[in-house]
């Protein structure tokens, strides 16, 4: 055991793992985050929390993290590189592991262009993969980046990452899912699926490179809420490919968020059977009421209590 | 080279506003070669400061000078003898060039009339694009010459983000991921296997700006 978090224990049982999404609130408003967290409580075994995503800013990831614990969710706590240097990074895993976050998905980040400080001094000291490199680093060697110095107490992380096999360069994304590996990734989130044939082929590389021996990965899917939510990602988000018959299924439907579900929950029940796949990452944006539903019709309730 | 742009002219004719005699300098080197801060544009800027003023009933006397490289310290030295008859200087060197007038004539103000912005290649008549951040420390070697540092918008130095799309970057859709190139150049020269090595998190506060002001020291041409 690496961390011995409830995510962990249950990939290394080799159980099915569901894990959610949840976004901190864009203020101290804790009523948010105590709403979200009830739709999500015990319909996932860990719940990612953003940092600050789309670089819109929101109530820290670490902080976030350290309030779902005390309402008895288990966190994945989100880092990226783009606000925060090496002194600033080490720190911040000092400190969210002091107050019992056990999980961590090292991430680049989406750009600061994109959200409301486009003034701001974008830092990128380190890219993920480093950012992994550090974090194992310091939980396996007790040590600091490029440093001696002994670390005072224990750094116990379950170390995740993200991966995009819908960006391009496709076969790019495999040798760079191999440097994460190498780098020390335990556990990977996908990007959202929707293109099952261009996931299948990636999965293909990735097995037979053996990487899916030597991490766990977790399908990401999102449920589409209505055609025009779906034109758009498909038509505006780099990096997301959205199939023509699925925006097709999704805009003549009479009930489009319904298809949408269905949809979602189809594609869980294909991403099971694919060898490699060792979970399923629920992102359910602003749509969390959504994901007791989407668990039971897929088949993934009761999630495991594992001592 | 150096790459500039000039500044708009409200913003030079508000630094100018109190004085009514002033030597614009250009530079005959990187500052000429983009059309920024070179004879012409010289003459062009002068012209076009006096008719503002003329206009406004508050007349000024622009002397005009393009030394071959503001830069260098024979060159600068050269204004000398015009400095002395004016109240101001506005230089349309970049920045380098405004800072080595500044070490020499320190009695005199001196304004800077273009914005410095990258260091870049022509790609195209009129059209720019930045290729290195002096970081200290070059990488290229690893990169089959194609620099992550001033090409990727997050400097990512082990591939490309999840916002790469059919070789465009998702923050600016007319610059290409560089990353894109950078695999497509590996797999030409039969050399993608150099993708696979993990570039270590980069020496930033040793090598590059960060560690405080840079400076290169050659004994051997010591004089």
């Amino acid at each position: 055991m690496k961390a011995g978090s409830n995510l962990e224990k249950v990939l290394e049982k080799r159980l099915f793992a569901v894990t959610g999404e949840l976004g901190p609130p864009k203020g101290n408003d804790v009523s948010v985050i105590k709403r979200k967290a009830e739709l999500l409580k015990g319909y996932v075994d860990a719940v990612n929390v953003t940092d600050n995503q789309t670089a819109i800013v929101r109530m820290s990831s670490i902080a976030t993290s350290s309030l779902l614990i005390q309402l008895g969710l288990e966190p994945v706590m989100q880092m990226t590189t783009r606000d925060r240097n090496r002194i600033a990074i080490q720190s911040d895993i000092f400190g969210a592991t002091a107050l019992g976050i056990k999980n961590m998905l090292c991430l680049t980040g989406d750009h600061h262009t994109f959200g409301n400080q486009v003034d701001a001094k974008n830092v990128h000291d380190l890219d993920s993969i480093q950012l992994i490199d550090c974090v194992r680093t310091m939980r396996d060697q007790g040590r600091l980046l490029g440093g001696e110095e002994k670390i005072e107490g224990e750094i116990n992380i379950f170390i995740g990452a993200a991966a995009n096999p819908f960006a391009d360069p496709f076969e790019f994304r495999v040798i760079r899912l191999g440097k994460k590996v190498a780098a020390g990734v335990n556990f990977i989130q996908t990007q959202c699926i929707y293109d099952m044939n261009r996931f299948k082929e990636w999965m293909r590389m990735v097995r037979d490179r053996g990487l899916h021996e030597k991490c766990h990965i977790l399908g990401g899917v999102t449920p589409l809420k209505s055609g025009g939510m779906a034109r758009y990602m498909a038509k505006n988000v780099s990096g997301i490919i959205i199939p023509d018959e699925i925006i097709d299924r999704v805009v003549k439907a009479k009930k489009p968020a319904e298809e949408g579900i269905k949809i979602c929950v189809e594609q869980i029940q294909e991403l099971r059977e694919i060898e490699g796949v060792h979970g399923v990452h629920i992102m359910a944006i602003e749509w969390e009421q959504m994901v007791s539903k989407i668990t039971e019709m897929a088949g993934l309730l009761p999630r495991p209590k594992i001592e | 080279m150096i790459k500039a742009e000039q500044k708009p002219i409200d913003e030079i004719l508000k630094y100018l506003n109190p004085y009514n005699k002033i030597l614009l300098s250009g530079c005959g080197a990187c500052v000429t070669v983009c059309h920024a801060g070179g004879e012409k544009e010289v003459e062009l800027l002068a012209s076009g400061l006096r008719m503002a003023r003329q206009k406004i009933g508050k007349k000024i006397e622009v002397l005009e000078v393009t030394p071959a490289r503001q830069c260098e310290p024979e060159f600068a030295l050269e204004l000398s003898e015009t400095i002395e008859k004016v109240e101001a200087v506005l230089s349309i060197s970049c920045g380098v060039g405004v800072q080595t007038l500044v070490r020499h004539f320190p009695k005199i103000p001196i304004f800077p009339g273009v914005n410095t912005s990258f260091l870049g290649e022509t790609i195209t008549h009129g059209v720019w694009e930045e290729r290195c951040q002096a970081c200290g420390n070059c990488i290229l070697e690893k990169t089959g010459g194609i620099c992550p540092i001033s090409r990727c918008a997050k400097q990512l130095l082990n591939g490309p983000c999840g916002g790469s799309s059919k070789g465009k970057c998702e923050i600016k859709k007319e610059a290409d991921c560089a990353w894109q190139l950078i695999y497509d150049r590996l797999k030409t020269l039969n050399q993608l296997y150099k993708l696979e090595e993990i570039i270590p998190a980069k020496r930033w506060g040793v090598e590059s700006r960060d560690s405080g002001l840079r400076r290169i020291v050659r004994e051997d041409l010591k004089v």
